[in-house]
């Protein structure tokens, strides 16, 4: 069976969700450009500042934009969608130079890298040179507090999540779900197959600039010893 | 200025103001009241501004002391509060003496009150909001439930607090046993059947007691995908109602992550929000497809509190 696409390709539309937030939704599926005129959108939106608006979130292939339903003009806001909607894919993807994440493979850091190198019939370091080898998109955060889904992950590496979630997983743990990869910002339930961790937390209130990544980022991963994570860690305060 | 000690928690006591709102494109989850119409009018009998931070009270309330002389109210669900033993009327301004303990106990209606205190409860403000999100340690006091021994300060009280006895009737009658909720189809209604949408306005569906602030679980007959269960993960509203791959529906409400990949039939319209909040497991759901013109008519009707006082 064919199912048509909601959205044809290059187009968007506009969906109601409940009577204060409509969504923009662009073509279903994971690409860079999709995501990058999501995100375009999603900045135009919230840089017009339109009265009644609480809240806007671009997420890999849509925009959800919030509102308080007796503030806000429909219509007018309606029109603001449109408009936005409508504007092509911005120039590139809107990455700049990537953002560089030292992580720690394999040991007690990263319980199933044995799993993911016989899930790709290599060796635990080919396995970390596929992780490392690429750069990543961030195409939305979501689930918790500075979680950012980075894609996509090297076919071979992209082992499915646990059928049975962890009930904790460490904070800064990185993990593989498919072609997906993350690192968990806080200790939280996960089913990612957790490759390693870094010394750098995603999420710290504390910081000047709380969230290491925003969507569209570029993000690349760089392996370090063990001697060198504990360094990195005792310096940001992390263990 | 006025300071309350907890002597006992209650079930889940937590601090919420309306929500963390305009940083969910970096994942940070709104919070907020599970009522939030009965938080701001709590607020309302009280002086304060709708968004001041109260206390939310679930099922089973706390037991507190009034360190100091205090203005406060009770709006939402009655879990039978009794001030020094005295039976105290919800949705009314009352005074408390210093020492005084507020309890509850007897027959309960409703799920979640709403306690508000002139002035508003300190907290530190965490990106703007003094709402408690319990799953991530956000906001409220240290991001988690009350304990014992926990002490509260109220701010500086800059309005006029108006007198005590002052009552306003609640224009949301608090549910019993259940309750209709009206819906707006969508976002991805066209992801089901038709006959699952006939099936989410026929049946009766029950809240399951693996149920929180995050969402309700709903028991009922499944409703059945017409293009899969899966969608590319997108933002998950307040009131809307996703459908994992068992058919089996979860209602998200307050403390829910900020998006999902599971395919959303429907979304509760905000007038009915507040009576979403005031159930609890065991209860059941029945859902009604309403048109926005209704939907934004009840909301009108609802605010006649807060625009006329």
């Amino acid at each position: 069976m064919t199912v048509m696409p909601l959205v044809p390709p290059g187009g968007f539309r506009i969906v109601e969700a409940g009577d204060s937030a409509l969504v923009v939704e662009f073509e279903d599926r994971v690409d860079p450009g999709v995501n990058a005129r999501a995100i375009a959108c999603a900045r135009a939106v919230a840089a017009a500042r339109h009265p009644g608006v609480r809240d806007v979130v671009p997420t890999y292939r849509a925009v959800a934009v919030y509102f308080d339903p007796l503030r806000t003009d429909l219509a007018s806001l309606g029109a603001l969608l449109e408009r936005e909607g409508a504007q092509p894919a911005p120039a590139g993807t809107g990455a700049q130079a990537p953002i560089e994440i030292p992580v720690c493979y394999g040991g007690t850091l990263g319980p199933d890298l044995a799993a993911v190198a016989r899930h790709a019939g290599c060796s635990e370091d080919e396995v970390v040179e596929r992780h490392t080898s690429q750069v990543y998109r961030v195409y939305m955060l979501g689930f918790i507090p500075g979680f950012a889904y980075l894609g996509l992950v090297d076919e071979r590496i992209a082992m499915p999540r646990h059928a049975t979630p962890r009930v904790k997983v460490p904070a800064r743990s990185v993990g593989i779900a498919g072609r997906q990869t993350g690192i968990y910002p806080s200790e939280s339930p996960g089913g990612w197959q957790l490759i390693g961790r870094t010394p750098i937390a995603p999420f710290d209130p504390t910081r000047p600039r709380p969230f290491l990544m925003q969507a569209g980022d570029a993000v690349k991963f760089v392996a370090i010893a063990p001697a060198e994570y504990a360094r990195l860690a005792g310096e940001t305060g992390t263990r | 200025m006025a300071s309350i000690r907890i002597i006992k928690p209650g079930l889940l006591t937590t601090v919420q103001d309306l929500g963390r709102w305009g940083h969910q494109a970096s994942g940070v989850p709104v919070a907020g009241p599970m009522d939030p119409y009965a938080h701001r009018l709590a607020n309302l009998l009280v002086g304060n501004p709708e968004n001041a931070a109260t206390l939310e009270l679930t099922l089973i309330g706390p037991e507190l002391v009034f360190e100091q002389a205090a203005t406060f109210a009770l709006t939402g669900a009655d879990l039978g509060p009794r001030l020094d033993g005295r039976r105290l009327p919800t949705n009314t301004v009352c005074q408390a003496e210093a020492g005084a303990v507020l309890a509850f106990g007897g027959p309960r209606r409703g799920a979640r009150s709403y306690l508000a205190i002139a002035g508003g409860l300190q907290v530190p403000a965490v990106f703007g909001s003094r709402a408690t999100h319990l799953i991530s340690a956000m906001g409220g006091l240290s991001g988690r439930a009350l304990r014992a021994g926990d002490r509260l300060q109220s701010g500086p009280v800059t309005g006029r607090v108006p007198r005590q006895g002052w009552r306003l009737p609640p224009i949301v009658p608090l549910p019993e046993g259940g309750a209709v909720l009206r819906v707006r189809p969508g976002p991805q209604a066209e992801y089901f059947t038709d006959e699952a949408l006939r099936t989410l306005e026929s049946a009766r569906f029950t809240i399951s007691t693996r149920s929180d602030r995050m969402g309700y679980r709903l028991d009922g007959p499944p409703l059945t995908h017409a293009r899969g269960a899966d969608i590319i993960s997108d933002a998950t509203p307040l009131g809307v109602l996703q459908v994992p791959a068992s058919g089996q529906p979860i209602l998200l409400m307050a403390d829910r992550q900020t998006t999902g990949g599971y395919p959303k039939i429907a979304t509760v319209i905000t007038a009915d929000l507040a009576l979403a909040g005031q159930l609890a497991p065991g209860d059941w759901i029945g859902f009604r497809v309403c048109t926005l013109r209704e939907a934004l008519r009840a909301l009108i009707e609802q605010e006649r509190p807060f625009v006329q006082s």
